[in-house]
């Protein structure tokens, strides 16, 4: 696994960490940052993936020239450029799978796959997402996964109290990146654009997701062309980190289908 | 020193156990069950009065400010407040502290109410020009924490220009663009009113403050002991920009209530005093504390000091003595009147600041209990500290239709 500092064509930078060989396949993260964990070493087994840092998240002033969904998918349409990348398999997870579902949405060419992993994008009012930068603590803890093991995890602080400050700066940018574009509600159209998701999509979430609840996997399948939908017994929203093996046997198995 | 009046606006009547029930003072207070609308229209008319009061007693400058689903205060716009009294009064300096620009959508609007509000009261407006709470900005008002001062600079760049402009212009912002600027009417005061920044202790405000030579106001409700490092801070920024120290270039809000005696005082206030830190300042961390309002700079600095901080975190005011809110931490100025004139000298010394805005109706305190303690001030406080600074340093940022104030209407008002 390594790192690469890329310009793009924009002039933007862009930040990738790439692992693994085979077929190209980008990973767009969640609200909590970057992190090479055990899924992308799954899927580094088979395929050669791409896992950028979502833009603004180290140095905000990027934000600037990505005011929604249509730069940051020129954004990744630069990116693969920059990498020599011509189509790839892009799989999303949260945040990260709405702006996979807005890249597959504008450059429907350069995606070969779709996966999304319990997505935000769609809006019902019936059925309202919370703002998880917005919410109590507690309240962040109980809906951020399925198991508490795994979110104390993702939240712990690093045990060097003198990286501390770092790290929560890091999450604080990494948050804000995310908000930059969603802000306050997580809806940016995306269904009217659903229709030019042409390409393969399988759907995966967690049955017992309390941040996007899993109605909006019916409601992604409804509106996508060509989908197809996993439902992930016992796991919350980290679907893909609850029930790591699960979930990459049914990314697998789409795939190869 | 200058005595500004400045009124909150708050709820004077939120239940005892409300800090216990609700999460937040401010953005979630369910208005069905605790704003009662006969209550505001009883607050709204007191306000106002309370105001006209001390304009009567020869403070001067009057004010007040903006805020949003708020149960310390809800002004709403300011403007509107400040039309009223540009049209009570005639010699106050009418400061708006004031209008949050990256709310205004366009911002041309600002432009056009204080040049209005300016006309109206032949020059007497002071423009504050915050950048807003996270509270107000992106939870009430929805704006994107990462855009909120983006915004502000804009919406600032903009209004500066229609007040100053020799013709009209297009504007060609991001968030704002306009084919014809062209404002009807522009202010009396030229080249503007003056302009207040008002904020928290970011350093981005205080060098937009010095490079502006505008003037910064901290709006605290912690009191000089807590506010030492920051005024420190910006007093610091000031010099680094070789600009003179005038006391007149910085503002700041501290809550003060006169009795007759030191005794009388903590019998009248001590219950309010309790009410405000308790109640009005139980403002949620989740929201005062949203990822993407602070600058990269900023928040390294925050988390240098110990953690993100929320400057409106409650204290635990239940059992809290006078004593260790006037003598120890010094969050209030209360007493007799020499012990405010005393404190009031102290707090003008050590932040070197020239503006005093005084937040004197608190929380649960009500109309008569709020003129008493307007009253003592103005007649027995008022005339010690407002010559303060004055042989020494000319105030460059008050509204030049403004006249001072005669205090002999005291006795007679009073």
């Amino acid at each position: 696994m390594e790192t690469q500092q890329l310009t793009l064509g924009s002039g933007l930078p862009a930040d990738v960490m790439s692992g693994g060989s085979g077929p190209a396949l980008l990973y767009l993260h969640n609200h909590l940052g970057r992190d090479w964990d055990g899924f992308l070493d799954a899927l580094a087994q088979v395929y050669t993936v791409y896992a950028p840092r979502h833009p603004g998240s180290d140095e905000p002033d990027e934000l600037s020239s990505l005011d929604g969904f249509a730069d940051l998918a020129l954004y990744y349409d630069d990116l693969l450029n920059a990498l020599g990348v011509e189509t790839a398999i892009v799989v999303g997870h949260s945040f990260g799978g709405m702006a996979a579902a807005e890249f597959a949405a504008h450059c429907p060419q350069r995606v070969e796959k779709l996966v999304l992993i319990d997505s935000l994008g769609l809006w019902l009012d019936e059925t309202p997402i919370e703002d998880i930068s917005g919410v109590p603590a507690p309240r962040v803890s109980t809906i951020l996964s399925g198991s508490a093991a795994l979110t104390e995890e993702l939240l712990s602080q690093p045990e060097d109290p003198a990286a501390i400050p770092d790290f929560m700066v890091s999450r604080f940018l990494s948050q804000a990146a995310v908000s930059h574009f969603i802000w306050p509600i997580p809806d940016r159209d995306l269904r009217r654009r659903l229709y030019r998701i042409t390409m393969p999509v399988l759907v995966i979430w967690g049955e017992d997701d309390q941040y996007v609840p899993p109605v909006y996997a019916a409601e992604f399948e409804a509106g996508l062309p060509d989908a197809q939908r996993a439902m992930i017994a016992g796991a919350g929203h980290m679907p893909h980190l609850e029930k790591t093996e699960v979930v990459i046997e049914a990314i697998t198995r789409f795939l190869n289908g | 020193m200058k005595s500004i009046w400045f009124h909150l606006q708050g709820y004077r009547d939120l239940p005892a156990d409300f800090e216990d029930r609700y999460e937040s003072v401010w953005v979630t207070p369910p208005t069905d069950e605790l704003c009662d609308p006969q209550k505001v229209h009883q607050y709204l008319n007191w306000n106002l009065d309370e105001l006209d009061y001390a304009a009567s007693l020869g403070f001067d400058g009057i004010g007040t400010n903006e805020h949003h689903q708020n149960g310390y205060g809800f002004p709403v716009s300011p403007n509107q407040t400040g039309y009223y009294l540009a049209k009570s009064t005639t010699d106050q300096a009418i400061v708006i502290l004031g209008n949050t620009l990256p709310l205004y959508n366009p911002p041309i609007r600002v432009a056009e109410e204080i040049a209005y509000m300016d006309c109206l009261s032949n020059g007497r407006v002071v423009s504050g020009m915050p950048v807003g709470t996270p509270m107000d900005v992106t939870h009430c008002y929805g704006i994107t924490p990462t855009e909120v001062r983006p915004r502000y600079f804009e919406a600032h760049d903009l209004i500066k220009q229609a007040w100053t402009a020799d013709k009209e212009f297009h504007f060609n912002g991001k968030y704002t663009k306009l084919r014809h600027v062209n404002l009807w009417p522009k202010p009396i005061q030229k080249p503007h009113p003056p302009i207040w920044l008002a904020g928290g202790g970011s350093v981005e405000t205080w060098d937009f403050a010095a490079q502006n030579n505008y003037l910064y106001s901290y709006l605290s409700f912690g009191g000089r002991l807590a506010a030492q490092s920051l005024m420190d801070g910006y007093w610091e920024v000031v010099d680094a920009h070789g600009l003179d120290r005038n006391p007149y270039r910085a503002g700041f809000a501290q809550i003060v209530c006169v009795g007759e005696t030191d005794a009388e005082a903590e019998k009248l206030y001590l219950e309010h005093m309790r009410y405000f830190y308790k109640k009005s300042l139980h403002v949620a961390r989740h929201y005062a504390a949203v990822a993407g309002y602070n600058t990269k700079a900023s928040l390294q600095a925050a988390m240098k000091r110990g953690g993100a901080g929320n400057p409106f975190e409650a204290i635990d005011p239940g059992t809290i003595t006078w004593s260790e809110l006037v003598d120890k931490s010094k969050r209030v100025i209360g007493g007799s009147p020499a012990t405010v004139v005393d404190h009031l000298k102290e707090l003008a010394k050590d932040l070197n600041v020239g503006q005093l805005i005084l937040l004197m109706h608190i929380g649960s305190m009500d109309h008569e209990l709020t003129k008493y303690s307007t009253r003592l001030y103005a007649e027995e406080v008022l005339p010690h500290v407002r010559d303060i600074w004055k042989d020494q340093w000319e105030d460059h940022w008050w509204p030049s239709g403004a006249k001072q104030p005669q205090l002999e209407k005291a006795a007679s008002a009073g």
